[in-house]
C-alpha cells in the first residue's frame, strides 16, 4: 500500500537557476496525483526531488522538507533507501540493453543481491501481470532481450521493473509522451488500476490524460505551484486565473 | 495566487496507530524509517521483498571504497609521470653534475675518455624529424583531403582500414624492411640519382652506404604519415557541414570550398596534427636505430651516418659500462622525455581546441 | 508593332525574333572562372596523386613483408628455439613464449589500473578539473617514446636488482598500457546512455553496483576491444625491452631472469650478419603483422570511429 507525501517549503536549484520556489503540497496516499504545467516549469525537477534523483546531478541542490509518511527523506534516510521505496518511470523507456526481460524486471532485486529464485520468478510474473505485459512476453522471458520490445512494451516493462521492488510510491515522469496512442491508453488503464495500491504521482503534458487518471492535480508555473486541488475542480472551476488560462489553452 | 491544500485526509498517515509512535522522539532515525514505512491498516505483514530491501544496507561503505579505489587508479596517471621524471633525474645526476646543461651544446661523445656531449644527437633528431615532416605533411594533407572530401564512398572504408593497419605496424618491422629494402635502394639507385641531379646543393656529399640521415628520414616519414593523415581527416570531418554548404552556396569550386570552408576552420587542429606527428618522429626509436648508421657526428651531407637521441640510447645502452656513460645516456633519455612531453602537450591542446575533446587520439 | 514591348532581359531584335539570353559574365569573370576550375582540377589531381603515392608503396611494403615472412615461416618456427649460430633451422618459440609471459605480466598490472582510471573519468570525474587533468595527462603520456619507459623501468628495477628480468619488462609495458586503456575505457563508458544509469539508480541500486552491473556491463565489448588494442600495441614494442627483459637465446620461465621477446629477437636478428637469422626475423615480423591485422580488424568490427581508430 502507498504512503502519502508531504512537501514543505521545497526549493531546488540547478547551479544558480532557482528551479523550484517554495513548493508546499500534500500528496494523498493511494491516489493518483497529476502535475501539469508548461515545459520547463519545474514539474520534472519536482518529482525528481521526491526520490532524491536530482542529486545525481552534481550541480543540483534542494532545501526543504519532504516527508514520506513520518520520514523526512532528506534527513532520516539515504538516497538509496528512498529509491527502494519510491519507484520511478522515466519519459523514455530505458530497459537495460544487455539483460533479458526477466532480468530487466528482476533487476531491482537482483542488483541488490536478492537470490531467492522462487520469489524472483513469482515477483516477475506478478509485476508483468500488473503492468499488463505478461500475456505478451510470457513465452520467452529469459531469452528475449529487453531492448527488442516495442516502445509501448518497453515502457510497460519499465513499469513492471519499478513495481517489482514493491514500492510505496510510484513516480511517473511523462510516461506516455514518447508512445503511440494505443500504448498510451494501455498505460493510462494501468495507472487507473494501480492507484488503489500505490501512491502515484504522474507528470504530464497532456491535460486530458490528467483528467482521465488522476483524482488530484497540481498546476506548476515557472517553478511555483500555482494551484493544487481535486482534478474536477481544477478543470472546471480553477481558482487562479493563470490556471484557467493554461487549461483553456491561452498559453503553454 | 491561491494555494489550496488537500483537506486533511483521514488516512493511515494521521491515524496514530503505529506501534512505534509511542517511542521517544529521539529514537534512531533508521528505526523510525522502517516502522513508518508500514502503514497500519490491515494489509498484512510486509512482503518479503520489502523486508529484504529495508534490511539491506544502503551500500555507503562500499560506495566510498569503490570511489576511492577508482580515484587512486586515476591518480596513478600522474604518479607515472612523476615517477619517470624523478627516477630519470636521479639516475642522471652524475652526468648532470659533471657537464651541466652544456651537455646539450657539446659535440663530444667519447665513452673511453668519459667525455660526453649530446649536440650531435640533437642535430640528428632535429634533422631527421624535420626532413620527415617535410616529406610527410604534404602527402598526409593530400591523403586527408582526398579521404574526407573527394573519395568515393566505396573506397573510403578500405583505404582508411589500410591506414589504420599501417599505423599499427611495429617500429621494428618497419626497421626490418628498411634495412633490407630501403638501404639497398638508397645505396644503389636513389643515392646516385640524387647525387646526379642535386649534388650541386652540397647535401649529398660523401660516401653513400645506404644508411644515414636521409634513409632514416624516409622511413620516419613513412611511419608518421598515417597518424598525421588520420588526425587531419578527423579534424576536417569535425568541421560542421554548414560551413561547407555556406561556401558552396556562394558559388565556390570544390577546392575553394575545402580551402575556405574546411581548412581555414581546421587550421589550428591541422597544426596540432602536424606537431603530433613531430612528437612521434622525435621519439621513434627502432626503425631509426636500424638505418641511421649510429655515428655521433654532425655533417651537412644527408648520406652521412648519424644518431638521434633515441637511437643512441637504443644502440649503446647495453654496452654502456661506466657509470658516467650510463648516466649520460639516461640524461639523454630525460631530455627526450621532457621534449616529447612539451611537444605532445602543445599538440594535444591544439587538437582538443578544435575537436572539443571529441574522439581522443590514442597513439 | 502598335503594342508597347514588354521590357524583358533580352529585348527582341528589331524584327521581333528572340536574342539569345544576355551573358551576364564579363570576359574577365569568365577567364578567372576558368582559372578557378583549373585550380580545382589541379588540386583534385594532387590529392589523388598523393593518396596513390602513399597507398601504393605502403601496400607494397605490406606485401613484401608478407611475402618474405611467409616463405620463411615453417612449423619449426613455432616449436624450436634458435639454433646455434651458423646452423640452419631453429625457430623463435622461446621468443613467442617470452612475449606471452611479459605481456601477461604487463596486462595483469596495466589492465585493472587502466580500466579503473577510465571508470573514474567517466563515472565520477566527468567535467571536474581533476578529470580533465587526468585525461590530458593520459593523452600526453600516450605520446612519450617507449624507450623512455624502458629506461625508467631499468632505473627502477634492473639497476637495483643488478640483473635483467621479465618482471622489469612487464613493468615497462604496463606503464605504457595504462594511459591507452584509460582513454579507451572512458570513451566506451561515455557511449552508455545516461538513461539506463538513472534507471538503475532509480531502483535504489547503489552507485558502485550501478557502475559495475550497468555501465561496465553495457560497455564491456568496447572496453575489451580497447584492452586488446593496447595489448597489440605493446606486443610489438621493442625499445622498452632492450634493457629490461634483455632477451634470451633459450627457454626461460622465470620472472626474475632475462627473457626472450618476439620483437626484441627480430631486432637482434635483423642487425646480425647471419642469413639464417635474417630469415627468422622475417618470419617473426610476419607473425607480428598477422597479430596486428587480427586486432585491427576486430576493433573495426566492434567499434567504428572514435578513440579506437587511432589507438594502434
Amino acid at each position: 500500500m502507498g504512503v502519502g507525501i508531504d512537501v514543505e517549503h521545497l526549493n531546488a536549484w540547478y547551479g544558480t537557476n532557482h528551479t523550484l520556489q517554495d513548493i508546499n503540497l500534500n500528496i494523498p496516499a493511494n491516489h493518483a496525483t497529476a502535475l501539469i504545467g508548461p515545459s520547463g516549469c519545474g514539474k520534472s525537477t519536482f518529482v525528481r526531488c521526491l526520490n532524491r534523483m536530482h542529486e545525481t546531478n552534481p550541480i543540483a541542490r534542494a532545501t526543504g522538507v519532504v516527508k514520506m509518511g513520518e520520514v523526512d527523506i532528506y534527513k532520516d534516510a539515504s538516497p538509496v533507501d528512498i529509491r527502494r521505496r519510491v519507484g520511478m518511470v522515466f519519459q523514455r523507456p530505458n530497459p537495460f540493453p544487455t539483460m533479458s526481460i526477466y532480468d530487466n524486471v528482476a533487476s531491482g532485486l537482483k542488483l541488490n543481491g536478492f537470490r531467492h529464485k522462487a520469489i524472483l520468478d513469482e515477483t516477475v510474473e506478478r509485476s508483468l501481470k500488473a503492468a499488463a505485459l505478461w500475456e505478451e512476453v510470457k513465452d520467452d522471458l529469459k531469452k528475449t532481450s529487453g531492448a527488442s520490445l516495442s516502445g509501448g512494451q518497453q515502457q510497460r516493462m519499465c513499469i513492471a521493473r519499478a513495481l517489482a521492488v514493491d514500492p510505496e510510491v510510484l513516480l511517473m515522469d511523462e510516461p506516455a509522451s514518447a508512445l503511440d496512442p494505443v500504448s498510451t491508453s494501455k498505460i493510462e488503464d494501468l495507472i487507473f488500476q494501480l492507484k488503489s495500491q500505490y501512491t502515484i504521482v504522474i507528470v504530464t503534458h497532456n491535460m486530458q490524460q490528467a483528467a482521465r487518471v488522476a483524482e488530484n492535480t497540481g498546476f506548476f508555473l515557472n517553478g511555483k505551484m500555482v494551484e493544487f486541488n481535486s482534478t474536477d475542480k481544477i478543470f472546471t472551476t480553477p481558482s487562479d486565473k493563470r490556471t484557467e488560462d493554461y487549461i483553456t489553452g491561452r498559453f503553454g | 495566487m491561491s494555494l489550496e491544500r488537500e483537506p486533511e485526509p483521514s488516512s493511515p498517515l494521521t491515524a496514530p496507530t503505529l506501534p512505534m509512535d509511542a517511542a521517544p522522539i529521539h529514537a534512531p532515525a533508521i528505526i523510525n524509517f522502517v516502522a513508518a514505512a508500514e502503514p497500519v491498516a490491515a494489509e498484512g505483514p510486509p512482503s518479503p521483498i520489502r523486508q529484504y530491501l529495508r534490511a539491506r544496507g544502503n551500500g555507503g561503505l562500499a560506495d566510498g571504497t569503490f570511489a576511492a579505489v577508482m580515484l587512486v587508479c586515476a591518480l596513478s596517471i600522474f604518479a607515472i609521470v612523476l615517477f619517470i621524471l624523478t627516477i630519470l633525474i636521479a639516475r642522471s645526476r652524475l652526468s648532470l653534475s659533471q657537464f651541466g646543461l652544456g651537455f646539450f651544446l657539446r659535440s663530444a661523445w667519447n665513452p673511453v675518455t668519459g667525455d660526453f656531449g649530446a649536440l650531435p644527437f640533437i642535430y640528428g633528431t632535429l634533422a631527421t624529424s624535420l626532413l620527415a615532416l617535410a616529406m610527410a605533411v604534404p602527402l598526409a594533407l593530400g591523403v586527408a583531403i582526398f579521404l574526407s572530401e573527394l573519395c568515393p564512398e566505396r573506397l573510403r572504408s578500405p583505404i582508411s582500414f589500410l591506414t589504420e593497419l599501417l599505423a599499427a605496424i611495429p617500429s621494428v618491422v618497419y626497421g626490418l624492411w628498411a634495412v633490407f629494402v630501403l638501404v639497398p635502394i638508397m645505396r644503389d639507385q636513389l643515392g646516385p640519382l640524387l647525387v646526379k641531379y642535386l649534388g650541386w646543393t652540397g647535401f649529398f656529399e660523401g660516401a653513400n652506404f645506404g644508411v644515414g640521415l636521409l634513409t632514416a628520414s624516409i622511413i620516419l616519414a613513412i611511419m608518421i604519415l598515417p597518424i598525421i593523415s588520420s588526425i587531419t581527416r578527423d579534424i576536417m570531418l569535425a568541421v560542421p557541414v554548414s560551413q561547407r554548404e555556406a561556401v558552396l552556396a556562394l558559388g565556390a569550386t570544390r577546392w575553394e570550398m575545402i580551402r575556405t570552408g574546411v581548412l581555414r576552420n581546421a587550421r589550428i587542429g591541422i597544426v596540432g596534427a602536424v606537431i603530433l606527428g613531430l612528437g612521434r618522429a622525435l621519439g621513434e626509436t627502432m626503425a631509426v636505430t636500424m638505418v641511421i648508421g649510429n655515428h655521433p657526428d654532425i655533417s651537412r651531407s644527408l648520406f652521412a651516418p648519424a644518431n638521434t637521441l633515441a637511437s643512441v640510447i637504443a644502440g649503446e645502452f647495453s654496452e654502456a659500462t661506466s657509470s658516467m656513460y650510463i648516466s649520460a645516456l639516461i640524461e639523454i633519455g630525460l631530455a627526450l622525455f621532457l621534449v616529447t612531453i612539451v611537444v605532445n602537450a602543445i599538440a594535444r591542446a591544439l587538437v582538443w581546441a578544435v575537436t572539443r575533446g571529441a574522439p581522443a587520439r590514442v597513439h | 508593332m502598335s503594342t508597347t514591348p514588354i521590357p524583358i532581359a533580352t529585348p527582341n531584335r528589331d524584327d521581333g525574333s528572340l536574342r539569345p539570353p544576355t551573358d551576364f559574365q564579363t570576359r574577365r569573370m569568365r577567364l578567372s572562372s576558368a582559372r578557378r576550375y583549373a585550380v580545382n582540377h589541379l588540386v583534385t589531381g594532387l590529392a589523388v596523386l598523393s593518396t596513390v603515392l602513399v597507398i601504393v608503396p605502403l601496400v607494397a611494403i605490406l606485401g613484401y613483408l608478407i611475402y618474405k615472412g611467409a616463405s620463411s615461416l615453417n612449423l619449426a618456427f613455432f616449436t624450436h628455439i634458435p639454433a646455434p649460430v651458423g646452423e640452419p633451422g631453429g625457430g623463435m618459440a622461446n621468443a613467442m613464449l617470452g612475449s606471452g609471459i611479459i605481456l601477461a605480466l604487463a596486462s595483469s598490472m596495466g589492465v585493472p589500473v587502466g580500466i579503473a582510471a577510465g571508470v573514474y573519468l567517466a563515472e565520477y570525474g566527468w567535467g571536474t578539473m581533476l578529470g580533465m587533468a587526468v585525461r590530458f595527462t593520459a593523452d600526453v603520456l600516450n605520446g612519450i617514446p617507449s624507450i623512455v619507459m624502458g629506461i625508467a623501468a631499468y632505473s627502477l628495477i634492473v639497476m637495483r636488482q643488478m640483473h635483467f628480468s621479465a618482471f622489469s619488462g612487464g613493468v615497462a609495458l604496463a606503464i605504457m598500457m595504462v594511459p591507452t586503456i584509460t582513454r579507451t575505457t572512458e570513451e566506451m563508458l561515455m557511449t552508455v546512455p545516461h538513461a539506463i544509469r538513472e534507471a538503475a539508480l532509480g531502483l535504489g541500486v547503489p552507485k558502485w553496483r550501478t557502475v559495475i552491473s550497468v555501465s561496465l556491463r553495457t560497455a564491456s565489448p568496447g572496453i575489451i576491444t580497447g584492452c586488446m588494442l593496447a595489448f597489440a600495441r605493446v606486443a610489438g614494442e621493442t625499445a622498452p625491452l632492450l634493457f629490461t627483459a634483455f632477451g634470451n637465446q633459450f627457454w626461460s620461465f622465470k620472472l626474475n631472469e632475462p627473457i626472450a621477446a618476439l620483437p626484441l629477437q627480430i631486432y637482434v636478428y635483423a642487425i646480425s650478419p647471419y642469413d639464417e637469422w635474417h630469415r627468422l626475423a622475417w618470419a617473426g615480423a610476419l607473425v607480428l603483422i598477422l597479430m596486428i591485422m587480427v586486432s585491427v580488424t576486430l576493433v573495426r568490427i566492434y567499434a567504428g570511429r572514435g578513440v579506437l581508430k587511432g589507438a594502434s
